[in-house]
């Protein structure tokens, strides 16, 4: 078992992770993507850059930066999270355990424009199949995503019913895993219908009926994951305390996951914190634990 | 520690109860409903004589689970003179919850 486990590979996730090594901590640093950095052209706000950088080229110093200091980065996508003596982190490839844990993914949660869809949000829309998929036993069940976390919501699901559509909204789909007797409609959907709740999709013009929504679009965000795993949120941020610890022991969030001023300046200042936090916690636990030992 | 509602409860405790109540949908698989537990469990202690704070395993009484709509647990609702305040879905933090009860 790993010390730490940060999810993301943007400012926050680096910094943090490069404090935590240098602290002598065993991290690893997972992600996939590079968020909202993605598409800064011209960085000209942030300290010590003389010249524009991109948002690309200033992610890809910090991942060097990290793996010089011989930390593994992992290029991999995070597709659920989950708590059992410490925390388990599942990505398309393997998964990996850890003492503690780092959300630092952003803020890239997909918002969903589809008529009806704020108003049936918990109404048979669900973003947890873990959580909601018994309600829906041998109910007409979609899912909305075209990547590795649809596919997994969707093999969750497919525990309590053998009647799920996957619905890619338009976009491409990404992954290999959906079994084949899946049905997949790739044109966007238009309308979620129902009024108390969920009674139907319309995609191109042809309506669907479905009991319940799965939204798994894209990858997993760390509010996503927050859902799961009852992760205290303020709105879209995930809630922290002044050790930028959540209400659950051990998981840590930095950077736009946590909301405030949306700048590099600030998620590198979360890094260094959460780090400080994390390192602290940790060799507490380790002397308390050479302490019982002796 | 919070009261277990059932449906054979529910009229006497819930609908009939002189102050708020805050109910917790949950169930033993679920687990950000393990995270919400303790909070409404600690809240039961903490608003004794203004608030009553009750637990509904879904999976025991899915009657009553239905009866409210619920299709996605945590659920959160309040109940005040017998009539339901508000309803909140997913993990709630102590002073969102104590805003819902208008304690």
């Amino acid at each position: 078992m790993r010390d730490v486990i940060v999810i993301g590979k943007g400012p926050a996730g680096i910094t943090a992770a490069v404090y935590m090594k240098r602290a002598g901590l065993d991290v690893m640093v997972v992600g996939k993507g590079y968020g909202a950095l993605e598409k800064s052209e011209k960085i000209e706000n942030y300290y010590g850059f003389e010249n524009p950088i991109s948002g690309t080229e200033l992610i890809e110093k910090g991942i060097n930066q990290a793996k010089n200091l011989g930390i593994e980065v992992l290029a991999d996508e995070v597709i659920g999270i989950s708590q059992n003596d410490g925390f388990a982190v599942k990505a398309t490839t393997e998964t990996y355990k850890s003492k503690a844990l780092l959300l630092a993914t952003g803020k890239t949660r997909t918002t969903v424009n589809i008529k009806g869809f704020e108003k049936l949000k918990g109404k048979g829309i669900s973003f947890c199949a873990v959580c909601d998929g018994f309600f829906y036993r041998d109910k007409k069940l979609a899912v909305i995503g075209n990547g590795e976390y649809a596919a997994e919501e969707l093999s969750e699901l497919l525990r309590h019913t053998k009647d799920i559509t996957l619905f890619t909204n338009g976009l491409p789909l990404k992954t290999r895993n959906i079994p084949s007797n899946i049905t997949i409609v790739y044109e966007p959907v238009s309308e979620i219908l129902g009024e108390d709740s969920v009674t139907g999709i319309i995609s191109d013009g042809k309506q669907y009926d479905i009991d319940g929504i799965f939204v798994a679009i894209g990858t997993a965000s760390a509010i996503d994951f927050a859902i799961k795993m009852g992760v205290i949120l303020d709105g879209t941020d995930i809630k922290v305390d002044n050790n930028y610890m959540t209400n659950i022991e051990g998981l840590y969030a930095a950077g736009d996951a946590i909301g405030g001023f949306l700048q590099i300046s600030k998620a590198v200042s979360d890094g260094a914190h959460a780090s400080k936090s994390i390192i602290k916690n940790l060799k507490h636990n380790e002397s308390k634990e050479l302490i019982k030992e002796e | 520690m919070a009261l277990k509602i059932t449906k054979n409860n529910f009229e006497q405790e819930v609908i009939q109860s002189d102050v708020p109540v805050l109910l917790d949908f949950w169930a033993p698989w679920c687990g950000p409903c393990r995270m919400v537990g303790p909070i409404v469990d600690e809240l039961s202690t903490e608003l004794e004589g203004k608030a009553k704070v009750g637990k509904i395993n879904v999976d025991e009484e899915q009657e009553l689970a239905a009866s409210f709509k619920v299709m996605s647990i945590p659920t959160l609702a309040v109940i005040k003179d017998g009539k339901i305040m508000s309803i909140e879905v997913g993990a709630r933090g102590k002073e969102d919850l104590k805003q819902m009860l208008g304690v």
